[in-house]
């Protein structure tokens, strides 16, 4: 029958995508990335026990029951069965019972602002999502790139986040999760690189015009030593980025190369988190901002937009 | 400050080709169809019939009408957006650039979720439910024609946006600070706040309108656990809707403020939170799913209890199970952004009540396949739809679970696999359902059946297009695509970027072939003419009604003893009874206020939206005038005799109980 052809079709290329496709999340280089794999896999197969029964059984059904099989037996006024109400209320019950705990579990275990316990010392990576590019601040070695991101594998990585500007979504499918990064607001993810290798990084949560060119690589280097040897070269770049570099970058622009920069202003990261806090933040900006200064003629224009 | 705020000629988009044809296409066939009105000199007809009519019948008409014409507007979009990724691929730009593409995303979202699935749904409703409980109308007959008139008003604004400026460049969405005046300053945030916010108040007022008709106008007898189950869906989609449509006007009010007044509710600066109108925003938009998808559940269970000639199994728990839903629904908003950054037992709480709602919906399925057991299943067009659904409709279930494991949303969050699962309940649930409702109680609405044979050609592209064009987007989702992208460059999701838009093009030829099946069904609506009342063989009241009813539905109330009343009046030989005399009926009479009303308030807004301050002012000054004029009419009622009210019933019960007893002969 053609619905169960497709059907077949259907899980043909799913059971395809789980297997063969390079590259996407069922792809998973880092640990993060194989746990969401598996339990992807464990939660299918738990609902698999209740959706092909229910498809064939509606096939089943459909064709035994059609009209104009005089013998079948017809009862019209059948309509409840404590035992068959009983069943189909405790058969999604129990399934979803399970569900719920390795639910449970794996959001406790995955948890992004969770660090990775024994994998040695941590690298701390602070993310700026720009308009719209990617900035990555180094703040141990004082280094930052635009739209790179390199890290050695098998070194957990701890990424603060926010933006700039607009809502994006920090994401390397192969690593796993993913966060938000939101003006104002700092939060955090826990990724690590089970091996070497290049990565697709991008944002997921559209923000704008530009928002299709907010790609990066995500490098995993092979060894610490690598890593050492690529800061090094980042560090000889005479480009440097104080708050006033920062600013120009900041304007929006599309479809950035990888920049480096050899020195990073010390907090940057810091001032651009708080940068709309009232005690910390830029006061010609807050002034304009403050509800007793709405009512200038410029009104619907924010500072920030003016841009 | 201009006479007309920010509206001027640039507002028009000459330079877009596109924009420009569109444009022309749509002038000539409004000029057409006007052209035709006055040939057959139909205006006063359209006028006293239609337009002001306060008949909860022909208002549910008009709702389908509307929701039909946004579906080729948001299906013309959504074909626009996958040519556009079938063809930008490998480096290429295509043919939409993000100025464009962006605005087609949000249109196509909104549209379809609130100006074609929305207004779907409310048109079935107001056909189908006066008539399932025995009432002669809705509680509030003006305020019904008053909400479909506001609606319609939503429509007209986002289709303004088309030729006239330009809609939201943000997602369906309108995520602040996207949608604040830093980052989108043109009038699209705008059209979208107004259009969501003038169709949202009909809405409001249709959902408060069907629950008083529900609680204070159901026929003698009918106790609550004796409504027919799509009134009682209906219910529970307008509960959800008169709990949760505030908070949308609510989060929408305050973004106005925002924009208009330099408010900071969802700014960056000044203490704003983004994340508060998003929390808002899906604590709506949550239950708005719901409140598409529950309707549709009643119209699979009215279609299989009916064509398997069977009364509906698991009847309470089909009730219940929908009040399960309904609560359940408030309570896992979270679940469209684990990604921000709860903690862990914030997230997985969300994510084990969203798993919750499968419960109750596996009961549903579960129900249906036991009242088709034993049965004698007539496959129908309906029917079709109602398998299509069932079988589609368990996959994007699964596919819902599983995102709300917050660890595999995760790396699923807003990806293609999102896209898919989406369109897997909206198309695979809500939309056939809808459809199925249509083909259903066309007849009842219409006084003819439908076309069957072009009807299964339709279903079959739909089921197949669906599955061509969504099968792939699970597949990309996995590959790690996310969605809204303009274009990519990643040889691995070529091939399935090219299967979805061949997917887009079948499900295309369904919706031309419903075009073909009206047409064929009206050319030949003789020979397909329902001169019973009964064409199914149906089990509630509606179908002891002539097709299309009488405006006063029922010449005498009737009495209800049974959920499958009209089976049972068969049964026991009360259908069709002649009587010899009839009481008068009271009846409202039509008005112009409520199409008025909407012009001045629709005026408004596109006034609010190009700051044209006077006009605004006018507009709801105007508004309100009509509104207070109306209150204090009195002339608003008649009875209708008794005399006519005889020739009309022994007209329809002679040509019903002919056909009846020659079936009889022939069987």
């Amino acid at each position: 029958m053609l619905i169960r052809n497709l059907c077949n079709i259907a899980l043909g290329t799913t059971v395809l995508a789980l297997t063969g496709c390079k590259g996407g999340v069922l792809d998973p280089k880092g640990q993060i990335g194989i746990d969401e794999k598996n339990l992807i896999i464990i939660a299918t197969v738990l609902m698999l026990i209740v959706v092909i029964p229910v498809i064939v059984m509606t096939l089943y059904f459909a064709w035994k029951y059609r009209d104009g099989q005089d013998q079948q037996i017809y009862a019209p006024k059948w309509a409840h069965s404590g035992k068959i109400e009983a069943a189909v209320w405790a058969i999604p019950i129990v399934i979803v019972i399970v569900l719920g705990v390795i639910t449970w579990q794996s959001t406790q275990q995955l948890d992004p602002y969770k660090p990775l316990e024994g994998k040695g010392k941590h690298l701390t990576v602070e993310v700026v999502s720009l308009n719209w590019k990617w900035l990555f601040i180094y703040p141990e070695q004082g280094i930052a790139t635009v739209n790179e991101l390199v890290f050695p594998a098998n070194v957990p990585v701890e990424y603060k986040i926010t933006s700039e500007s607009t809502m994006n979504s920090f994401f390397i499918p192969q690593l796993g999760s993913q966060i938000y990064s939101m003006a104002g607001m700092e939060t955090k993810l826990h990724l690590i690189a089970n091996e070497p290798g290049t990565f697709k990084g991008f944002s997921a949560n559209y923000s704008g015009a530009g928002f299709t060119g907010m790609k990066f690589n995500a490098i995993a280097m092979p060894t610490q030593a690598d890593f050492d040897s690529w800061v090094s070269k980042v560090k000889s770049e005479s480009n440097t980025l104080s708050k006033a570099d920062y600013d120009a970058l900041a304007q929006p622009s599309e479809n950035n190369p990888v920049t480096y920069f050899g020195d990073v202003e010390e907090g940057l990261f810091h001032t651009i988190v708080m940068k709309y806090m009232q005690a910390h933040g830029d006061m010609n900006k807050m002034h304009k901002a403050m509800p007793e200064h709405s009512g200038h003629a410029n009104h619907t224009m924010h500072s920030e937009g003016e841009k | 400050m201009s006479l007309l705020g920010k509206l001027t000629l640039d507002a028009i988009p000459f330079h877009e080709p596109i924009l420009m044809v569109t444009m022309a296409v749509v002038v000539i066939a409004a000029a057409l169809i006007a052209a035709l009105v006055t040939k057959y000199k139909k205006w006063g007809v359209l006028w006293h019939d239609w337009i002001t009519s306060i008949d909860h019948k022909r208002l549910g008409v008009m709702y389908i009408i509307l929701a039909l014409i946004m579906l080729f507007r948001g299906f013309s979009d959504a074909i626009m957006m996958r040519a556009q990724l079938a063809l930008a691929t490998g480096g290429a730009t295509g043919y939409l650039p993000p100025e464009h593409y962006d605005q087609i995303f949000t249109a196509h979202g909104v549209i379809m979720i609130i100006f074609m699935a929305m207004p779907f749904m409310i048109g079935l409703m107001n056909i189908v439910l006066p008539l399932q409980i025995g009432a002669r109308d809705v509680a509030f007959p003006f305020l019904n024609n008053l909400s479909f008139w506001l609606t319609a008003g939503g429509a007209i604004l986002i289709n303004i946006s088309l030729f006239c400026g330009e809609f939201a460049k943000t997602g369906w969405v309108a995520y602040p600070p996207l949608s604040e005046m830093s980052f989108s300053p043109g009038v699209g945030v705008d059209y979208y706040i107004w259009a969501l916010q003038i169709s949202g108040i009909g809405t409001l007022l249709t959902a408060v309108n069907f629950l008083v008709t529900v609680f204070k106008m159901r026929a003698p007898g009918m106790r609550l656990m004796q409504m027919p189950i799509f009134t009682w869906t209906c219910t529970w989609a307008n509960i959800l809707i008169a709990a949760s449509f505030p908070i949308l006007t609510a989060v929408l009010t305050m973004l106005t403020l925002d924009r208009y007044l330099d408010f900071h509710f969802f700014t960056n600066e000044a203490g704003g939170n983004a994340m508060m109108y998003i929390n808002l925003f899906w604590a709506w938009g949550h239950p708005e799913v719901y409140i598409l998808i529950l309707p549709a559940f009643g119209i699979f269970s009215e279609v299989i209890s009916t064509f398997t000639g069977k009364r509906l199994f698991g009847y309470k728990s089909m009730v219940y199970a929908s009040g399960a839903i309904s609560i359940l629904g408030f309570i896992v908003w979270l679940h469209h952004f684990f990604t921000m950054g709860s903690s862990a037992n914030v997230n997985a709480f969300f994510g084990v009540m969203t798993m919750v709602i499968a419960v109750p919906t596996g009961v549903k399925l579960f129900n249906w396949l036991f009242t088709i057991y034993r049965g004698r299943l007539r496959i129908t067009v309906p029917v079709l739809w109602t398998l299509g659904f069932m079988v589609t409709f368990t996959i994007g279930g699964m596919t819902g679970v599983l995102l709300a494991i917050p660890g595999a949303d995760y790396v699923l969050h807003n990806s293609l696999f999102l896209i898919a699962h989406f369109h897997n309940t909206i198309i695979g649930g809500a939309v056939f359902g809808y459809l199925a409702g249509f083909a259903f109680w066309f007849p009842k609405a219409m006084g003819f059946k439908l076309h069957e044979g072009w009807g299964k050609a339709s279903f079959w592209c739909w089921l197949i297009g669906f599955f061509v064009a969504f099968m792939p987007l699970y597949v990309l989702g996995f590959l790690g695509m996310t969605r809204r992208l303009n274009h990519t460059n990643n040889p691995d999701w070529n091939i399935w970027l090219y299967i979805a838009f061949v997917g887009a093009v079948i499900i295309m030829f369904g919706i031309l072939f419903q075009v073909v099946q009206l047409i064929v069904s009206f050319k030949n609506r003789e020979a397909l003419k329902d001169t019973t009342g009964d064409p199914w063989n149906g089990h509630t009241l509606e179908w002891s009604t002539s097709s299309p009813p009488q405006y006063y539905n029922f010449a005498t109330i009737p009495h209800v003893h049974d959920i499958d009343t009209w089976t049972d009046m068969k049964e026991k030989g009360q259908a069709y009874q002649q009587k010899s005399s009839y009481a008068p009926i009271h009846m409202p009479k039509n008005t112009a206020a409520g199409v008025m009303m909407s012009a001045c308030f629709t005026t408004f807004c596109f006034a609010m939206i190009w700051h044209i301050w006077w006009l605004a002012i006018v507009g709801v000054i105007a508004g309100i005038t009509v509104f207070f004029k109306r209150c204090y009419t009195s002339d608003v009622d008649y009875y209708v005799q008794p005399e006519e009210i005889l020739e009309i019933e022994s007209a329809h019960n002679a040509s019903a109980t002919t056909f009846n007893q020659g079936k009889e002969f022939s069987a």
